[in-house]
């Protein structure tokens, strides 16, 4: 009784989340509802008995992926009430095509059910390790251990492309150069100029 | 009640929705058609999270676990690449966006 009402509020607040991020006026409301959106999936996976993978969503999501959407849409100096324009232009097309995509899930669904295409397992955590996190290390680090090591290459090239994007030498700014300032001799900065009287160095 | 498999299912579903319609909607700002992205993909996730939960079978959590990666890397590389048009160009508007004639 309590699972249910606790999934019914997470899935409500999750639904009702993922509605403002799409329709908020300010997108800093957006990327907050968008948090929002995450921790209550992350209640959702606690629930069904996914405990690692809920965590892992609080911290990569929330701790990282969230925060920097709020980097980037702080620092950027966008007026966002122009973006806003033809909101109300687009909304009869976004409402149709998802609705269309909502029937076509349910028809699946629906298809799928009464197949019963899928045998659920009822006892099915009864058969998982001790804990979450022990039965999914032991199967990303046996099975999956070169999908697993892929996964990170991918996070290395996404790390390398995002500094290279992002890096610029600007033209123009004084920095200080250590080797050249050490380098400097006393003749090369100070000369003594043999100046008339009355005419200066002209 | 019992909650099973279809409940899950229908919050996913109803989040991917929402993802497509936020695509839609907000054509102009890239911004939220990135959160829209990540919006979809959390739903993959539940899917992913719920089959496996139901079915007892671990590896459908391993594959939310890549979902994630890949997720967290679109989106870094994805505001890499807006920042650097913010740069270049001034504005983040989509229908700006069309220097390739694509």
């Amino acid at each position: 009784m309590l699972a249910g009402m606790a999934f019914y509020t997470l899935a409500a607040v999750a639904v009702v989340a993922a509605l403002g991020v799409v329709s908020s006026r300010n997108p800093v409301h957006s990327v907050l509802f968008l948090i929002l959106t995450f921790f209550t999936a992350a209640g959702l996976f606690v629930l069904i008995g996914a405990e690692f993978l809920a965590m892992l969503l609080v911290v990569v999501y929330v701790g990282a992926v969230a925060v920097l959407f709020l980097f980037v849409v702080m620092m950027l100096d966008v007026d966002f009430v122009e973006l806003r324009q033809g909101f109300l232009n687009y909304l009869p097309l976004g409402a149709l095509i998802a609705l269309v995509l909502l029937g076509q899930i349910g028809l699946v669904a629906s298809a799928v059910l009464q197949n019963q295409a899928v045998q659920l397992n009822p006892d099915a955590t009864a058969q998982l390790a001790a804990t979450n996190a022990e039965a999914v290390g032991s199967v990303l680090y046996t099975r999956y251990v070169l999908v697993f090591q892929l996964s990170g290459l991918v996070l290395f090239v996404a790390m390398i492309g995002a500094i290279v994007l992002t890096l610029r030498s600007r033209v123009g700014v004084k920095k200080q150069s250590v080797s050249r300032q050490v380098g400097r001799r006393r003749q090369d900065a100070v000369g003594l100029k043999d100046v008339r009287p009355g005419q200066g160095l002209g | 009640m019992d909650i099973g498999l279809a409940h899950y299912l229908v919050v996913a579903g109803a989040l991917f929705t929402i993802g497509v319609f936020g695509i839609f909607v907000n054509r102009k700002n890239v911004i939220v058609i990135l959160m829209s992205i990540e919006l979809v993909l959390l739903a993959v996730n539940i899917n992913l999270v719920a089959f496996s939960a139901f079915l007892g079978n671990i590896e459908g959590q391993v594959f939310a676990m890549l979902v994630l990666t890949v997720a967290a890397a679109e989106a870094a590389i994805g505001l890499a690449i807006l920042v650097t048009y913010f740069r270049n160009r001034g504005t983040i508007a989509v229908e700006d966006i069309n220097l390739m004639k694509g």
